[in-house]
C-alpha cells in the first residue's frame, strides 16, 4: 500500500509547494517555475531513458539541449534573403563536398581490400574535399556574417510555426547522437562519460563560434512565439472581459468608476502575463505526458524487458542473442532526441538563443541529479525528480540569501565580509545539489520513487 | 647570410609562441593527469571532481598570496604563491582526505560499480564547486608576482640581433622546473620507497596486495595526498602562468583526462608523455604559421591566410580527437594501462 501511494505522495507535495510559492511568493514565480520544471522533466525522462533503461552514463546532455535551441532557430526564425543570395550557394556547395567526401572514405572503406591502397585513398580523398572545402566555405561563410552584422549576420531560418521545431529539435539531436553514438558506443562506461563531455564542449564551441549558423555569441533573440502576446492580449476585448468576470467581486467593491478602470487595468496587465505563462505550461504538459505515456509503455513492453537485461547483465543478455551494441545506439538516439525536444521547448519559451549561457553544470549534471534523485529507471521518479530538483534550484537562491542576511545581521552594516557573504550566497546552491545527490546516493541510492520491476 | 637569419628568426618564433607555451601547459596538464591516474590505478574510477580539487588548492594559494603580501612577505623575484603553495598542498590534501572518508570509502567497501563512484565524484565536484564560487568568486584573479621575465623579448633581440623576439617568461620556466622536480620525487617514490610499491602492488592486483599485507587503508590515504598535492601544484602552476578562473579548472577536466587515457590510464609514466602530447598538439594545431612560413619560404609561396589549422575556439577538439582517436586505435593507450 504504501509503495503505491508513494509517488501520488510525492506528486502531492510537489504541488503543495508550487501553490506556496503562488500564495506567499507570487503566482507568476510560481507559474515560471511550473515551466521550467516540465522542460526540466521532460530532459530528466530522457536522461532516465539512457541511464535508467541501458545503464548509459551520458554526461553531453548540454549539447543535446543546444541542439534543440538550434533547431527552434532554424525552423522559426524569417529567412535572411541577402544572406542566402550572398553565400548560400557557397555553403550548399560546401555541404555537399563534405557529404561526397564522408561518402566515398565510406566506400572506399566498405568496398576496398584493408592495405596499403586503401589507407592511400582515404588520405588522398580526405586531403582533396578539404582543399576544396576551403576554397568554399570559408568565402561563402564570411559573405554570409557580412550581411549586416549588427542585426542579422547569418542565414536565417525557414519561418515556419516555432511548435515545429520541437518535433524537429528531436530529429535534429536523434541524428547528432547517432554520430556521436557511432564513435562513442561500446566504450566503457567512464570512457563514455569523457568522450560525451568532450564532445558536448565541442558542439557548444561550434554554436559559439560559426556565426553563419546562428550567430555565435551575438544571440538570436525575439523569436517567434506560440502563444499571444501580452499586449496584444491587453487590447482584446473577450480578454478584458475574462479579466473583468474573474475579479468581478473585486471590481463592484470600487465604486469611483476613475478608480475601477484603473484596477482593471492593472488586473489585465498582470492577467496577459499569467495567461502567457499558462498557455505555455499548457503546451509542455502535453508535450511531457505523451512522453510519460510512450516512455512508460516502452518501459512495461518486451523491448524495455531486454533493455533492462542488457543494463543489469549484458554478457548474458549477449549470451541470448540480444545485439547490445546496437541496442545501446538505440537507446542512446532516443534519449537525445528526447533531450533535444525539450531544448527546443525551452528556447521557445526564453524567445530567444544564448549559446552562451550553455553551461555544463546545468544543462548536464543538474539534469543527472534530477534522475538520481527521483529514482533513476522508474519514469514517474524522473519526471518527479526534474520537479523537486528545479524547485530547489530556483527557491535555494533567495532561501540562502535570507539565510545569509539572517547569519550575518550581528555583522556591521556595510563591512567587507557582510557583503562578500551576501553576494555569494547564490552559489551556494550548487553546494545544496551537490549535498542532496551524495545524500540520496548514500542513504536512498534507488531515488525517492524507487524502480519496480515485476517478478510474476 | 640572410636565409640563414631568416631560418633562425623562424626558429625562435616557434620557440616563442609553441614551444615554450607548450611545454608549460604540458607540465601542467602532467601533473593533472598524474593525480586523474593515480586516483583511477588504485580506487579505480575516473575522478571527475579533480578539476575542482585543482582549483580548490589554488584558491587556498591564492588567498594566502595575498595575505603574505599583505604582510610584506616576499620571495624576491620568485612569485609569492610559492610560498603558499605548501600550506596550500596541506589544506587540500587534508580535504581530499576528508572526503575520501565522507563519501568515496562507503562505496569502496561496498564494492559499487565504478559508474557509482563517478556519480559520486560529480556530486563532490558540485559542492567543491560551490566553495571556491562561495569564497573567492567565479571571476578571474591573478596572483602571480615578482619578477616576470627572465629575458624580454627586447633585450633578445638586442643580445642576438635577429628580427624575432623570444620572451621567457619566468612562471613558464618556474612551471617546468617545479613541474620536472614533482615528476622526478613521484617517480622515485613509487619505485623505490615501501609505500611506492605497495601502491604499485595495490594497483597492479588488488587481492594479491592485500594477501602480502599490504594495509588498503594507508594505500587509499597516501593515493589522495599525493593526488591532492599534485592536483594543486599543478592548479597553482596554471594559475600563475595564466589566470586563476574556476570555471577553466573544471574545463581543464577534459585535456587532463585525455592525457591519462592516450598515455595509457594508471600508468605514471603515460600521464605525463600524455599531458605533452596533448599540450604540443594543442598549441600546435592552433598556432597560426603565417609568419613562420613568410620566413622560411620563398616570398612569392607566402601564404594568403593565417595559415592556422584550427582556430583557437576549438583547443577543445583537439584533446578530443587524441581521446577518439587512442579509443579506436589503441584503447589501452600508449604505455599500455588498463581499458576502463
Amino acid at each position: 500500500m504504501t509503495e503505491r501511494m508513494r509517488a501520488p505522495l510525492a506528486f502531492a507535495v510537489m504541488a503543495a509547494l508550487l501553490v506556496s510559492v503562488g500564495l506567499f511568493q507570487s503566482w507568476s514565480v510560481a507559474l515560471a517555475i511550473f515551466n521550467l520544471c516540465l522542460i526540466s522533466a521532460v530532459m530528466a525522462l530522457g536522461v532516465n531513458i539512457q541511464w535508467g533503461y541501458a545503464g548509459l552514463f551520458n554526461v553531453g546532455i548540454m549539447a543535446f539541449t543546444a541542439i534543440g535551441g538550434v533547431a527552434a532557430v532554424l525552423v522559426s526564425y524569417p529567412p535572411v534573403r541577402e544572406a542566402w543570395t550572398a553565400g548560400g550557394a557557397g555553403l550548399m556547395a560546401s555541404i555537399g563536398i563534405l557529404v561526397i567526401m564522408v561518402g566515398s572514405i565510406a566506400l572506399i572503406q566498405r568496398r576496398m581490400p584493408p592495405g596499403w591502397l586503401r589507407r592511400g585513398s582515404t588520405v588522398t580523398v580526405l586531403a582533396l574535399g578539404v582543399l576544396l572545402l576551403q576554397r568554399y566555405f570559408g568565402t561563402s561563410t564570411a559573405a554570409i556574417e557580412g550581411i549586416d552584422p549588427a542585426k542579422t549576420g547569418f542565414l536565417g531560418g525557414l519561418g515556419l510555426p516555432i511548435l515545429l521545431s520541437w518535433i524537429i529539435g528531436g530529429v535534429m539531436a536523434a541524428g547528432v547522437a547517432w554520430v556521436i553514438g557511432k564513435i562513442a558506443l561500446g566504450l566503457r562506461s567512464d570512457y563514455l562519460a569523457i568522450a560525451t563531455l568532450g564532445i558536448s564542449e565541442i558542439v557548444i564551441a561550434v554554436i559559439k563560434n560559426e556565426d553563419w549558423l546562428v550567430r555565435g555569441v551575438k544571440n538570436v533573440t525575439a523569436l517567434p512565439r506560440p502563444v499571444p502576446y501580452e499586449v496584444n492580449l491587453q487590447q482584446t476585448d473577450w480578454f478584458i472581459d475574462l479579466v473583468a468576470r474573474f475579479n468581478s467581486s473585486r471590481l463592484e467593491d470600487v465604486v469611483d468608476p476613475a478608480v475601477r478602470e484603473a484596477l482593471l487595468n492593472t488586473l489585465v496587465v498582470e492577467g496577459s502575463s499569467l495567461f502567457v505563462k499558462l498557455s505555455y505550461s499548457v503546451l509542455f504538459l502535453i508535450v511531457l505526458l505523451i512522453i510519460l505515456g510512450l516512455s512508460q509503455r516502452a518501459l512495461n513492453s518486451p523491448w524495455g524487458r531486454m533493455m533492462r537485461a542488457i543494463r543489469d547483465n549484458d554478457e548474458a543478455a549477449s549470451a541470448m542473442g540480444k545485439d547490445v551494441t546496437w541496442r545501446h545506439l538505440q537507446v542512446f538516439v532516443l534519449g537525445s532526441a528526447v533531450v533535444g525536444i525539450a531544448g527546443a521547448m525551452m528556447t521557445t519559451l526564453d524567445g530567444q538563443f544564448t549559446p552562451g549561457s550553455y553551461q555544463p553544470l546545468r544543462f548536464t549534471f543538474l539534469i543527472w541529479v534530477m534522475v538520481i534523485v527521483g529514482g533513476s529507471g522508474n519514469n514517474l521518479g524522473a519526471v518527479f525528480g526534474g520537479f523537486l530538483i528545479w524547485f530547489i534550484w530556483i527557491e535555494a537562491e533567495p532561501v540562502s540569501l535570507t539565510l545569509m542576511s539572517a547569519l550575518t545581521s550581528g555583522l556591521a552594516e556595510g563591512s567587507a565580509v557582510r557583503d562578500h557573504l551576501i553576494e555569494s550566497a547564490p552559489h551556494l546552491r550548487l553546494f545544496v545539489m551537490g549535498l542532496v545527490l551524495l545524500l540520496v546516493m548514500r542513504f536512498s541510492p534507488k531515488g525517492v520513487l524507487p524502480e519496480k520491476v515485476r517478478h510474476t | 647570410m640572410s636565409y640563414l637569419n631568416d631560418v633562425l628568426n623562424a626558429f625562435v618564433l616557434l620557440s616563442n609562441f609553441v614551444l615554450l607555451p607548450a611545454l608549460s601547459y604540458g607540465s601542467q596538464l602532467a601533473l593533472g593527469a598524474l593525480g586523474v591516474t593515480l586516483v583511477f590505478g588504485i580506487l579505480r574510477f575516473a575522478n571527475f571532481a579533480h578539476g575542482d580539487m585543482m582549483a580548490f588548492g589554488t584558491m587556498v594559494a591564492v588567498l594566502l598570496t595575498w595575505w603574505f603580501q599583505s604582510l610584506g612577505l616576499s620571495l624576491g623575484p620568485f612569485p609569492t604563491a610559492l610560498l603558499a603553495l605548501p600550506f596550500a598542498i596541506v589544506a587540500t590534501a587534508l580535504l581530499a582526505v576528508f572526503i575520501d572518508r565522507s563519501v568515496f570509502s562507503f562505496y569502496r567497501k561496498r564494492k559499487s560499480a565504478p559508474v557509482i563512484l563517478v556519480i559520486a565524484s560529480v556530486g563532490v565536484m558540485f559542492m567543491l564547486n560551490a566553495v571556491v564560487r562561495f569564497v573567492i568568486g567565479p571571476d578571474d584573479q591573478r596572483f602571480a608576482d615578482g619578477e616576470r621575465f627572465i629575458i624580454k623579448a627586447g633585450q633578445f633581440k638586442k643580445i642576438t640581433g635577429l628580427d624575432e623576439g623570444l620572451a621567457v617568461h619566468s612562471t613558464k620556466v618556474l612551471t617546468i622546473i617545479v613541474a620536472l622536480a614533482v615528476m622526478f620525487a613521484l617517480f622515485r617514490f613509487l619505485q623505490r620507497s615501501r609505500m611506492g610499491k605497495a601502491m604499485r602492488a595495490f594497483s597492479d592486483n588488488e587481492d594479491l596486495a592485500l594477501l602480502s599485507g599490504v594495509n588498503p587503508d594507508r594505500v587509499v590515504m597516501v593515493t589522495w595526498i599525493i593526488a591532492a598535492s599534485l592536483a594543486t601544484i599543478a592548479g597553482v602552476l596554471y594559475g600563475l602562468d595564466k589566470s586563476f578562473k574556476p570555471f577553466t579548472y573544471f574545463q581543464l577536466l577534459l585535456p587532463i583526462f585525455a592525457a591519462a587515457i592516450v598515455g595509457g590510464i594508471g600508468q605514471p609514466i603515460g600521464a605525463v608523455v600524455g599531458g605533452y602530447i596533448v599540450a604540443f598538439s594543442e598549441v600546435m594545431v592552433t598556432y597560426a604559421y603565417k609568419k613562420f612560413l613568410i620566413y622560411l619560404l620563398p616570398d612569392s609561396w607566402a601564404p594568403e591566410g593565417l595559415a592556422q589549422l584550427l582556430s583557437t575556439d576549438y583547443k577543445f577538439a583537439v584533446s578530443f580527437i587524441i581521446l577518439v582517436v587512442v579509443l579506436l586505435v589503441r584503447p589501452t593507450g600508449i604505455f599500455r594501462g588498463r581499458v576502463l
